[in-house]
């Protein structure tokens, strides 16, 4: 049974609407499994990434590769495109501490950063394949619809490095066009994502 | 059709009365050529009190209307007036659009100490067609008589100067009477266009 309110249906099937829920709502769900890439398509399974919502962020829990030492990065896309190489200006600080106590700093990110249309980094040299090693973090979208404006993201990452460290990466940028984003992937530089979830959340108001 | 339970609307007219979820969206001030947007507590359904300990705002593509000015917060204690006391630290990290240029460090010349006139929270805006800053503002237990009040920022931004900055500011209200009220204005000029959201987080 459905229920309906002033002709908005606010609860059916089982679950509260979307637009009529909390004001961080889950919208897709993708675990991976020995997977080349994951991909959020606007209209595709559920996805949502257009101004249904001003903010969009996505959650990464227990990301592992199946390749050591490897970049895990994301690009976007506009319209039905699909080479997912727009311009990006981006930049990054990260903090470093290894297991042994004998190595820690806060520098720029060179690896993480960038002027081009290359994929965009979001954890450098992470993680080791061990099999309690893991990345994860959060990265948030501002109006990626926008026609407007430049679409900036600010993502807080961490994962262990390769050398038993623990790095965490305050990266931010923006993807320099006004055209509006309707697809994002991520991916590691080689290999598969071994296994981990990735959570995109519209946040209303 | 409404739907009420125990004398409570719990939906009405095609949505929730009540907050669903712990991240309950308050308000939403858009700006329009304003000189300031601000939030008090007890007006047009602004809450800023002990109903929740923490507070998130959410700044979505402002747009200054002058170039190379500041965003900025200022808190009230409990007068007509935005100027409590903040101390605070900044960083950035910067990239340049030419790719000639980037950085990291401490801004020594963008953080406050025992400030009264106000709180940077993105630096050196840029008025480009398509050029804006969005971030978010966490604020902690502003409605404490005992504690100051914390509060942490994150502002990416299309700098004036054609540079990506990232701005991350934390710092504290340094007195002890509550805070009512919070207002973002620029360091000159007006705020444009962009959106401003306050959300409270639940803690039961």
């Amino acid at each position: 049974m459905a229920v309906i309110s002033n002709t908005t249906t606010i609860i059916d099937a089982g679950a509260i609407s979307p637009a009529t829920a909390g004001s961080m709502n889950l919208i897709k769900s993708i675990t991976a499994s020995s997977s080349a890439t994951i991909t959020f398509t606007h209209g595709d399974s559920g996805v949502i990434f257009d101004d249904t919502y001003d903010v969009y962020v996505f959650k990464f829990i227990n990301l592992h590769p199946a390749s050591a030492n490897i970049d895990f990065h994301f690009q976007v896309d506009t319209g039905t495109n699909t080479n997912f190489n727009q311009p990006i200006v981006s930049a990054a600080g990260v903090g470093y501490h290894n297991e042994a106590d004998n190595a820690s700093g806060f520098t720029y990110g060179t690896d993480m950063s960038q002027v081009g249309t290359a994929f965009q980094g979001l954890l450098d040299n992470a993680s080791p394949t061990g099999n309690d090693s893991n990345g994860g973090g959060s990265l948030t979208f501002y109006s990626p619809s926008s026609d407007t404006f430049v679409k900036l993201f600010a993502a807080k990452m961490f994962g262990q490095g390769h050398g038993d460290y623990f790095a965490a990466y305050n990266t931010s940028g923006y993807v320099n066009t006004a055209t509006a984003l309707t697809k994002v992937r991520f991916k590691y530089a080689s290999g598969n994502i071994d296994s981990g979830e990735i959570k995109l959340y519209g946040v209303k108001g | 059709m409404a739907i009420i339970s125990n004398a409570v609307t719990i939906a009405d007219a095609g949505s929730f009365s009540v907050g669903l979820g712990d991240l309950v969206h308050i308000k939403t001030l858009t700006a329009s050529s304003s000189a300031n947007l601000t939030f008090v507590d007890g007006a047009s359904s602004v809450i800023l009190d002990d109903t929740y300990p923490i507070y998130k705002f959410e700044f979505i593509d402002l747009h200054a209307a002058t170039d190379n000015k500041d965003l900025l917060v200022k808190f009230r204690d409990g007068s007509t007036a935005y100027d409590a006391t903040c101390t605070t630290t900044m960083w950035s990290s910067r990239t340049k659009e030419s790719d000639d240029d980037a950085a990291i460090g401490y801004e020594a010349s963008q953080d406050e100490a025992q400030s009264t006139g106000g709180v940077k929270l993105s630096v050196g805006m840029g008025t480009g067609n398509d050029e804006c800053t969005s971030g978010e503002m966490w604020l902690f237990s502003p409605s404490s008589t005992t504690y100051a009040k914390q509060f942490l920022s994150h502002f990416p931004t299309l700098h004036h100067a054609e540079y990506l900055y990232n701005w991350y500011k934390s710092g504290y209200v340094n007195v002890t009477a509550a805070v009512d009220a919070v207002q973002f204005v620029m360091t000159s000029g007006n705020i444009d266009a962009g959106k401003i959201k306050l959300y409270g987080l639940k803690d039961s």
